[in-house]
């Protein structure tokens, strides 16, 4: 693998360690199986290309993405706490609609953003190599998102949507409004996973409606390995394992790729991906089992 | 002061499967008081709890807990003015967070919760002193998972959770029934402790009779739905649990008797 293919595959994995503490957050400290991520993601990239060709500022641009991210989450969450459907399937009829949002949005399937400037483009041409510049910048973004999620996760705030996924009952009786909670985790959930959409498409120079596919499954790959390699030793441990999983995972997808001796082809990226999460699902159980 | 006004309570009202849990119970608990709670499955012990707890909106009647009207609202709602300990240990706190968050979250029972950070140093200091007070040497463990610890050790966290905050009333339901013989006493003489030394009004359902006669000062059982005995002061002094037995027998007999009727 060559130098630049390695700091890319790094760079991805950054992006997508947003969508991995997003995934965490829903899944682990909600116990909400989440699948708007897959719409969150398109649509965070969607709202920011589209902001940053019409010349808005690429900050702002992506405070917004995330807006929408949230307004995504809060969709599902009402469907959910207020019409009382079956949390997977709420998700999945909001994932259904963004994928049509997505491309009102962007009013068509794909928007470039080659020449506009990005959160990014100051950085460019200050000495570093690009392919540095970009893993560089978003890595410092995500130690902004994982101090600030694990100093809200232990906060007494945090501490109530932590409650509201280990035990609603008890959260309940403690004074905790749980279905406020929901409404709170699946919002924060899905600004993050959008964040990351509208940091995708300022890195990688598009915006893709189709970009979201799979999404929800490299963000719980993420979050699988990290647990795996890091064990459940607290909240900075699992958010730091998020963000180590994302970053594993991208590089064994591109060692996979790269390795002609296996023949595989980027088309193949999906097989790779489910094999992939597969094995991440299967050793922890295999490793339990031999230990018993 | 703990007012229940006429309560009534129907499950499932205008189904096949209809049932009156409570048919027009009132009662009144003086602040201070420690009332015990039996009567057979079914009577309407739980769903007495669940109306005071807010778990269960009573279909007609009054609900009052100090000064506050809560007839209407939910449980998290009314947080700040009821503290429980419930049956299943595992029911009462949460298994996947440390002991000392387990405090934390108590801490506020029906209080805002903001971005302060849960475990301070002055916060942390206050918990493991009161857990010290339980002699079970979990002070030394406060970071451990609650999931960690036995049904008892639960059970008896639990109680320390349920007085971290100011309350007007604690709810214990069945909170003895789950553990062994050697750890039961001891979590009912830590109720005791804690109830006596705090003064609190207290409201707990137990199947024991002897529990029901040794502890507390007022004991009630309901039976279909109804108050069939209220015995406080000298009168439940002398009260033996044979006594008790027999009121059961008696009370069960009756409806024996009412069924025979309709059969015949």
């Amino acid at each position: 693998m060559s130098q630049i293919a390695f700091w890319g595959a790094v760079e991805l994995g950054l992006v997508y360690a947003f969508v991995a503490i997003g995934v965490f957050l829903a899944f682990r400290v909600l116990d909400f199986p989440d699948l708007t991520v897959d719409g969150s993601f398109p649509l965070g990239a969607a709202v920011a290309a589209v902001l940053i060709i019409a010349g808005v500022n690429p900050w702002l641009a992506s405070g917004v993405a995330m807006g929408a991210g949230a307004a995504a989450g809060i969709v599902t969450a009402i469907l959910n706490v207020r019409f009382r459907i079956l949390n997977l399937l709420a998700s999945i009829l909001t994932m259904i609609a963004l994928f049509s949002v997505n491309l009102r949005v962007m009013g068509k399937p794909n928007v470039a953003l080659i020449n506009a400037d990005t959160m990014l483009s100051p950085f460019f041409g200050l000495g570093l190599r690009d392919f540095y510049v970009r893993p560089l910048f978003i890595g410092l973004l995500v130690l902004v998102a994982v101090i600030a999620v694990w100093r809200f996760l232990e906060s007494d705030a945090g501490l109530a949507m932590r409650a509201t996924g280990a035990n609603a009952r008890m959260a309940r009786a403690q004074g905790v409004d749980t279905s406020r909670q929901i409404y709170l985790g699946m919002a924060l959930s899905n600004a993050l996973v959008a964040l990351g959409g509208a940091l995708f498409a300022q890195t990688n120079g598009f915006a893709d409606v189709t970009s979201g596919v799979g999404t929800i499954v490299v963000g719980l790959a993420a979050v699988i390995i990290g647990e795996t390699l890091l064990g459940a030793r607290g909240i900075l441990i699992a958010l730091i394992g998020c963000v180590l999983g994302s970053i594993l995972y991208r590089i064994a997808i591109q060692l996979a790729l790269s390795t002609d001796m296996l023949g595989l082809q980027a088309s193949d990226l999906n097989l790779v991906t489910a094999a992939l999460v597969t094995v991440a699902l299967v050793l922890p159980r295999l490793r339990r089992g031999g230990a018993a | 002061m703990i007012k229940l006004d006429n309560i009534q309570v129907i499950f499932g009202k205008g189904t096949p499967l209809q049932k009156q849990a409570l048919n027009g119970v009132s009662l009144t608990i003086e602040e201070g008081t420690f009332v015990t709670v039996i009567g057979s499955n079914g009577a309407g012990k739980s769903t007495v709890l669940g109306v005071l707890a807010g778990d269960v909106i009573p279909t007609a009647g009054q609900v009052t807990i100090g000064n506050t009207d809560v007839t209407r609202k939910g449980t998290a709602a009314r947080a700040g003015l009821v503290a429980r300990v419930f049956q299943d240990p595992l029911a009462g706190s949460c298994g996947a967070l440390s002991i000392e968050e387990n405090l934390a979250l108590a801490a506020r029972r029906g209080e805002s919760r903001g971005l302060t950070p849960a475990l301070g140093p002055k916060r942390r200091e206050h918990f493991r002193a009161r857990i010290a007070e339980l002699n079970l040497g979990l002070e030394n463990r406060m970071r451990d998972r609650m999931d960690l610890l036995s049904g008892g050790q639960r059970q008896a966290v639990s109680l320390v959770m349920a007085t971290l905050a100011g309350s007007e009333v604690l709810l214990l339901d069945e909170h003895t029934a789950a553990l062994d013989p050697g750890m039961a006493e001891f979590i009912m003489n830590l109720t005791q402790k804690i109830v006596s030394e705090r003064k609190l009004t207290a409201l707990m359902v137990t199947h024991s009779m002897r529990q029901a006669l040794d502890f507390g000062h007022r004991t009630i059982m309901l039976h279909g739905g109804e108050v069939v005995l209220d015995v406080s002061g000298d009168s439940r002094k002398t009260l033996q649990v044979e006594d008790l037995i027999a009121m059961f027998r008696k009370i069960r007999g009756q409806t024996l008797d009412d069924d025979a009727l309709l059969i015949g």
